[in-house]
């Protein structure tokens, strides 16, 4: 066979995948662009060029500022309580007990079962009236009357929301609480017992070998959970829609009410919200030293 | 390079072999914290249960179990067009994973075994598409395939496709950089041959890291929910993806919860069971390439 079509041989390989993300994955990120200074009709009509005017229109809704602030609220408890509590999880799950197997496995329902459906099963149980966690909470004297305001959690923008990052909290867990542990299981056992002879307490060993050693799992873990959180939109979907008003809407859920009255200006928000995802993620990665991390 | 996560199964056996020493009352402690955040997570999808075999008259009752049970949730749940519902999600979820594969198998074997021009470049675009989602583009995505005018079936195929690639291509390059290069050359001087080598020695090989990447695109498939809200817009229900469908019973003013919930765990057991089978590998496929 001649050179050079040996050294061409790898792109017959990879033009298939490259062809898929070209056309699934980058294109749909021009046409996203190219939207954004078009004004777009009721049917997706395109009317013509209007340079700046929906990123214009877009700064001066009067939802925007508001929604931009809860969104990173939004995505910064999240993600912080989800980490945490999988740092607990993980060194939980990581001792030895009987029944170890099947405990992980329960943990991973949440993560293989929709986002979607775990959204309307908390939908359900905050029902007002007959809801499930409205019923425990009656009974042990928390909720006083049924279909009161105090039972209506999803009626109220910060009760709604709290729930809400509950369960964002809920189904991020598996996948963060399954890093980390594949992160404790990659550090060799060693390492403890020349902290022991040191004399280092359990404490004082995890916070000085462990965590350390954890970091890449614990970075890895974030960046992938901040994207997804960034962007949920089942649950706030299924649960409040957004409402009342835009009161519970984070940039995702915005733009998606945004696309039914007008596509350019949803296209608008898109590239904005692209571009934020873009630059917490470069920020997360400079305050955490990241490339040291890749590079070792 | 990337391994895959193995607990450390020869402690255990260690243990079952050597004289049988009382459990420490620490373990009890942990164990019983485990089961309880255990149930915790197992709660939700258990009132799913409860819910689906709670009879419609008893709906309105403020009772944590209901006071008879009934399966007619599940009976009549077909007469609503689910089958066709669980018809198109298959097609979906197969039509994705079939085309991951393919398009997967290929550019992963030559990432992991030849060292060409712009290798790292693909396997970094690759990655980065990992961080691209499809809420993120949904503006573009609907009118790209609007233009397109594909069935909205096979435009969910084709996104899913797209959108789950990174994780195939990068657990079945780990995979194949793992299987030692001698052993299809050894192949290939026993007279196998180039493909006989391939499809006897290194894909058998790569199998663990092949059924993972199958099971997870078509459960990311199968669960998938924006997109296909979106493009399966105005379609019969019968038509729709199966979590398109099951929004559906939410009514304007009621929702038929019985049924919502007797179709939710139609959909999601069976996914709950697949996943068991890869989660072990899943998170070295998710991570990889961050953590090298």
């Amino acid at each position: 066979m001649p050179a050079a079509l040996r050294r061409l041989a790898p792109l017959l390989w990879l033009s298939p995948a490259l062809a898929l993300i070209g056309v699934v994955v980058l294109w749909p990120v021009v046409v996203m662009v190219q939207s954004s200074f078009q004004q777009i009709g009721g049917e997706g009509f395109v009317v013509g060029y209007n340079g700046t005017t929906n990123y214009h229109n877009l700064f001066h809704e009067p939802d925007f500022v508001s929604v931009l602030l809860r969104t990173v609220v939004w995505v910064v408890v999240v993600v912080a309580v989800t980490v945490l509590l999988s740092l607990g999880l993980a060194q939980l799950l990581h001792q030895k007990f009987p029944g170890r197997r099947l405990t992980r496995w329960a943990l991973i329902i949440p993560w293989a079962a929709s986002v979607m459906m775990t959204a309307l099963i908390f939908k359900w149980a905050l029902d007002p009236n007959v809801g499930v966690i409205n019923v425990i909470l009656h009974h042990i004297g928390v909720v006083k009357q049924y279909g009161s305001n105090q039972a209506d959690w999803l009626g109220n923008p910060t009760s709604a929301l709290a729930w809400m990052m509950a369960v964002a909290i809920f189904v991020s867990l598996p996948f963060t609480t399954y890093a980390i542990l594949s992160g404790l299981q990659g550090i060799p056992g060693d390492v403890y017992e020349a902290a022991q002879i040191d004399g280092a307490t359990s404490w004082r060993s995890y916070l000085g070998v462990t965590l350390p050693l954890l970091r890449p799992a614990i970075l890895v873990a974030t960046l992938i959970n901040v994207i997804n959180v960034f962007n949920s939109f089942p649950i706030i979907w299924e649960m409040t829609r957004g409402g009342p008003g835009y009161e519970t809407s984070t940039s995702t859920i915005y733009m998606i009410d945004l696309k039914q009255s007008d596509v350019g200006q949803a296209a608008s928000m898109s590239v904005f919200n692209f571009l934020l995802v873009i630059v917490i993620v470069l920020v997360y990665l400079s305050t955490t030293r990241w490339k040291e991390q890749v590079d070792q | 390079m990337i391994t895959t996560t193995k607990p450390a199964p020869r402690l255990d056996t260690a243990g079952r072999t050597a004289p049988r020493k009382r459990r420490p009352l620490r373990t009890w402690v942990i164990a019983v914290a485990a089961y309880v955040i255990a149930v915790i997570f197992l709660l939700p999808y258990l009132e799913m249960l409860v819910m689906a075999l709670r009879p419609n008259n008893e709906l309105g009752l403020a009772t944590i179990l209901p006071k008879h049970w009934t399966f007619s949730n599940f009976t009549t749940l077909w007469s609503s067009g689910l089958g066709g519902s669980i018809g198109t999600s298959l097609e979906i979820a197969a039509g994705a994973t079939v085309i991951v594969l393919l398009v997967a198998l290929p550019a992963a074997y030559c990432s992991a075994r030849r060292r060409f021009r712009g290798r790292v470049a693909f396997l970094l675009l690759v990655l980065a598409t990992q961080m691209f989602q499809p809420a993120a583009m949904l503006v573009g995505i609907q009118r790209e395939f609007s233009d397109f005018g594909l069935p909205p079936t096979l435009s969910l195929i084709v996104v899913n496709a797209a959108f789950n690639l990174a994780f195939a291509v990068w657990i079945l390059t780990a995979f194949f950089a793992s299987i030692p290069v001698e052993l299809e050359e050894a192949a290939m001087v026993d007279g196998l041959g180039r493909v006989g080598a391939l499809t006897r020695i290194t894909l058998p090989l790569a199998a663990p890291g092949i059924v993972t990447a199958l099971i997870f695109t078509f459960i990311a498939a199968w669960n998938e929910f924006l997109v296909a809200l979106t493009l399966s817009l105005g379609q019969a229900p019968s038509q729709q993806p199966l979590t398109v469908a099951i929004n559906n019973y939410i009514g304007e003013y009621s929702v038929d919860w019985g049924h919502l919930f007797a179709a939710g765990l139609v959909a999601t057991v069976p996914v709950i069971i697949l996943f068991a089978f890869i989660e072990r590998r899943v998170v070295s496929g998710l991570t990889a390439g961050a953590v090298k």
